[in-house]
């Protein structure tokens, strides 16, 4: 059958189901149905009513298994690391559950804010992990592994017991114990809409008074000298030419330098740079989930590699390939299906000094 | 400053003989010679007070003993010699060598990964309204892609009387709009919410651009798929790539029809860390919600509470709230230049440069202040003027050397007037993170430099 009989016959059979009646005519040929198959292959958001929530469950103990061998090297054991991204539980009390508003947020000392102290939905959860999580392989949990997942992460909060089994069935009864359940307000003036109860005015109002508007201003917040070259030299972040340039942070501030001598800035970098290929390949192959060029994230750096292994590319490429553990920490790298072309220069790039 | 070329570009201070009696051009000779700079200085300082001030400025560009300008009588090799061709660097131009210095920038420590991260805008180097793709700030979730768009196809589904699939071929054969738009991360300028955190515009402020956007109306696409606008309330927008984005759109700015579902960016095709082939338009609401690789549209008829809006992009008040479902993006502006980070190289004329805009509509008033925010006068706003854009505008400023606090504050067609930190401060404590659009302050040094600064 040619593929424009099969459109045909699908959009006759859409009509006499009852999903195609009248529709726009102005446009005609552009756009067509979207089959049943193609909409449930998208269609996977959960909403707080838990429409779209598939049938399903998992256990907490199926959870604790899936987090450790998916998720702990991102969020920790415990979904407490700060390592990577900010941490998913702490700061919620048995108290906040019965109240349904976390106490912590009042508290101005308090340091952080993890998931489980914001979120007030665990639709929200469900939905993020089955289509977001885990964070290099998004979309590959079964309905029943995301349940499980959630399950193991609402008992590390207490919200759910130990022997917990979370499915479509609980899950109502689940949001009645969300620490932060109450937490949440539309009353403000910052949707863009009419569909909440907003407030009809800005919560600021200032005016835009031109002469004498307060009396002189003193500086109140700035950096510390210390922090002068924090964020790079901002002589090379300034064009060369200009009304101002950039103030060279490499060296101290010259107090004393009275106006119309500005320190003299170091010259542009070299303008041209060719990237080795390599890189466009950390990217591809997920490298830099991990890894990063200067800083330990989940394994070690890509310096701190080609300092070690200088010169062994070919020791490299295989350890890519099958993976390994123990030699930089407790969390183990999984052997990668990269093609062998690609594995080679990454290695070879390492072995050569990772010049970024 | 050198060039790579090793030319010396640039301003120089000028020896101040013009505005010297007799006997101080001598001494300054004397003292220059002598290798005294700073003695040269001050004596033009000491001079120049008691002369009419306009004249007693530097001069940028002095003449040189040899009686000319060595860029001048010298001719350099560009005008001596055979140029390059047409269509180099493979068909597509690349800025000049010497804007290397032009880039967009991570802010160190931000983040633990580059693909969820964010890249600024280097605002204190740019001109008008429109923001080069290349340099649009760039806020991924879970890593950027660049999706053949001849795969990449596009759903409505939800509260419609049919649900619809539509190729790249097909969405842009519809009738087309181009609008200039700026988006802003709703956590731009977050890290001053507390206190000062960044030495500069880029870091402060970076997280803003302005695009022309070419693309097609969602509410045509809607009408297309028969959504059941009586009943349906809210949109939500999935993007295609790994994270999936999710976010609540109201039905309301969608019949507005200023949601745009959109291809272009700057006469091109989006910039693939921009969404290429397709992402959504949202004026005036939080880029977070402008969903890139966007890859469906559900109609509904209640909140979603997606990921970024129910666990981020809501502002905490001091009572333990947060405020959900925040996304207008409201009046704010920044003096680009001068800005923190910089140098003033001379006292003199300087034109103050700078950015406002309006999740609300057009900026209708900027007004900059040079003492910290006492006295206020009117800067001109250039053309064009868009509702829901980035504004340029610019006023003259003459610095006389004292220590200076520029600011601008803007007004938009609302009627609304951009906040200062207090007023912020009083309404949302200081834990918010988002939406900060407080009046930015930069001190003007007397060595020159431009520091980031807040004001009590």
């Amino acid at each position: 059958m040619s593929k424009f009989r099969k459109v045909i016959l699908t959009t006759a059979l859409l009509a006499a189901a009852g999903f195609a009646s009248a529709q726009s005519t102005a446009y005609p040929g552009v756009g067509r149905p979207a089959t049943p198959k193609e909409v449930a292959a998208w269609d996977i958001d959960v909403r707080p009513d838990f429409k779209g929530l598939p049938a399903g469950s998992g256990s907490v103990a199926q959870g604790q298994d899936l987090w450790e061998a998916k998720c702990a090297h991102c969020h920790g054991v415990f979904g407490e690391s700060n390592e990577v991204f900010s941490p998913l539980i702490g700061g919620t009390t048995n108290d906040d559950i019965k109240t349904g508003n976390v106490a912590n947020l009042k508290r101005a000392d308090f340091p952080g804010r993890t998931t489980l102290m914001k979120v007030a939905t665990v639709s929200t959860l469900w939905d993020y992990i089955n289509r977001a999580m885990p964070w290099t392989a998004p979309k590959s949990l079964k309905p029943d592994e995301v349940y499980a997942v959630t399950a193991y992460l609402l008992s590390l909060a207490d919200v759910v017991p130990e022997n917990f089994v979370l499915s479509d069935k609980n899950m109502a009864e689940v949001q009645k114990r969300m620490p932060n359940r109450n937490g949440m307000t539309t009353k403000h003036n910052m949707w863009a809409g009419k569909e909440f109860n907003g407030t009809a005015k800005p919560d600021t109002a200032n005016v835009a008074c031109m002469k004498d508007c307060i009396p002189e201003a003193k500086v109140a917040s700035m950096l510390p000298d210390y922090a002068r070259n924090a964020h790079g030299n901002l002589a090379d972040q300034n064009r060369l030419v200009g009304q101002q340039h950039g103030a060279n942070t490499a060296v101290p501030e010259n107090k004393s330098t009275p106006a119309g001598v500005a320190s003299t800035a170091p010259s542009a970098k070299p303008a041209v740079k060719v990237a080795d290929p390599a890189l466009a390949l950390l990217g591809k192959h997920n490298c830099t989930a991990c890894h990063a060029q200067n800083t330990k994230v989940v394994g070690p750096s890509f310096n701190d590699i080609a300092k070690k292994y200088s010169g062994k590319a070919e020791y490299l490429a295989g350890k890519i390939k099958a993976g390994g553990a123990g030699v930089w920490g407790p969390i183990p790298m999984p052997a990668q299906t990269a093609a062998e072309a690609d594995i080679k220069m990454i290695a070879n790039w390492l072995a050569a000094g990772a010049a970024k | 400053m050198k060039t790579p070329d090793g030319i010396q570009s640039g301003r120089v201070q000028k020896a101040p003989e013009n505005f010297l009696d007799r006997d101080g051009i001598s001494t300054v000779i004397a003292e220059s010679k002598a290798g005294r700079r700073n003695f040269i200085r001050s004596a033009f300082a000491a001079a120049a007070a008691g002369v009419a001030a306009p004249m007693a400025l530097a001069q940028g560009n002095p003449v040189p003993t040899e009686g000319g300008d060595p860029n001048i009588l010298n001719l350099p090799e560009h005008a001596t010699g055979l140029g390059q061709g047409v269509a180099a660097n493979n068909g597509y131009g690349v800025p000049s060598k010497f804007e290397s210095n032009v880039q967009r920038r991570q802010s160190p420590g931000l983040t633990q990964t580059t693909q969820a991260s964010v890249s600024f805008a280097p605002l204190q180097s740019l001109f008008g309204i429109v923001t080069p793709s290349g340099l649009h700030f760039e806020r991924h979730h879970q890593g950027w892609w660049d999706i053949d768009p001849s795969k990449h196809r596009f759903m409505i589904n939800g509260m419609v009387k049919t649900p619809k699939v539509f190729t790249m071929d097909e969405i842009m054969r519809l009738p087309s709009v181009s609008r200039f738009h700026f988006i802003e991360c709703g956590a731009n300028t977050a890290v001053e919410w507390g206190n000062v955190a960044v030495p500069t515009v880029q870091y402060t402020h970076g997280m803003v651009s302005c695009s022309e956007f070419t693309g097609v109306p969602l509410i045509t696409l809607l009408e297309i798929a028969g959504a059941d606008f009586k009943k349906a309330k809210f949109i939500l927008a999935e993007g295609g790539d790994g994270s999936s984005m999710t976010r609540t759109i109201p039905m309301s700015l969608i019949l507005s029809g200023e949601v745009l579902v959109a291809y272009g960016q700057n006469g091109e095709m989006l910039r693939p860390e921009n969404g290429y082939p397709l992402r959504l338009i949202v004026p005036g609401i939080q880029g977070v919600s402008w969903v890139k690789y966007l890859r469906r549209i559900e109609v509904g008829d209640m909140p979603y509470a997606a990921k970024d809006e129910a666990v981020h992009y809501m502002d905490l008040m001091p009572d333990g709230q947060h405020r959900q479902y925040t996304n207008i993006q409201e009046c704010k502006s920044v003096v680009t230049t001068p800005s923190g980070g910089q140098v003033l190289l001379d006292k003199g004329f300087y034109n103050i440069t700078g950015l406002a805009w309006s999740g609300r509509g057009k900026v209708k008033k900027v007004d900059v202040s040079v003492d910290g925010g006492r006295n206020w006068r009117q800067a001109r706003l250039e053309t064009p003027v868009l509702s829901k854009a980035l504004t340029r505008f610019n006023i003259d400023w003459v610095w006389d050397g004292k220590p200076a606090i520029i600011q601008s504050r803007a007004t938009d067609e609302t009627g609304f007037v951009q906040p200062t930190y207090k007023h912020l401060r009083a309404a949302r404590g200081t834990r918010s993170i988002y939406h900060n659009n407080a009046i930015q302050s930069w001190l003007v040094q007397e060595n020159g430099e431009v520091k980031n600064v807040q004001v009590s």
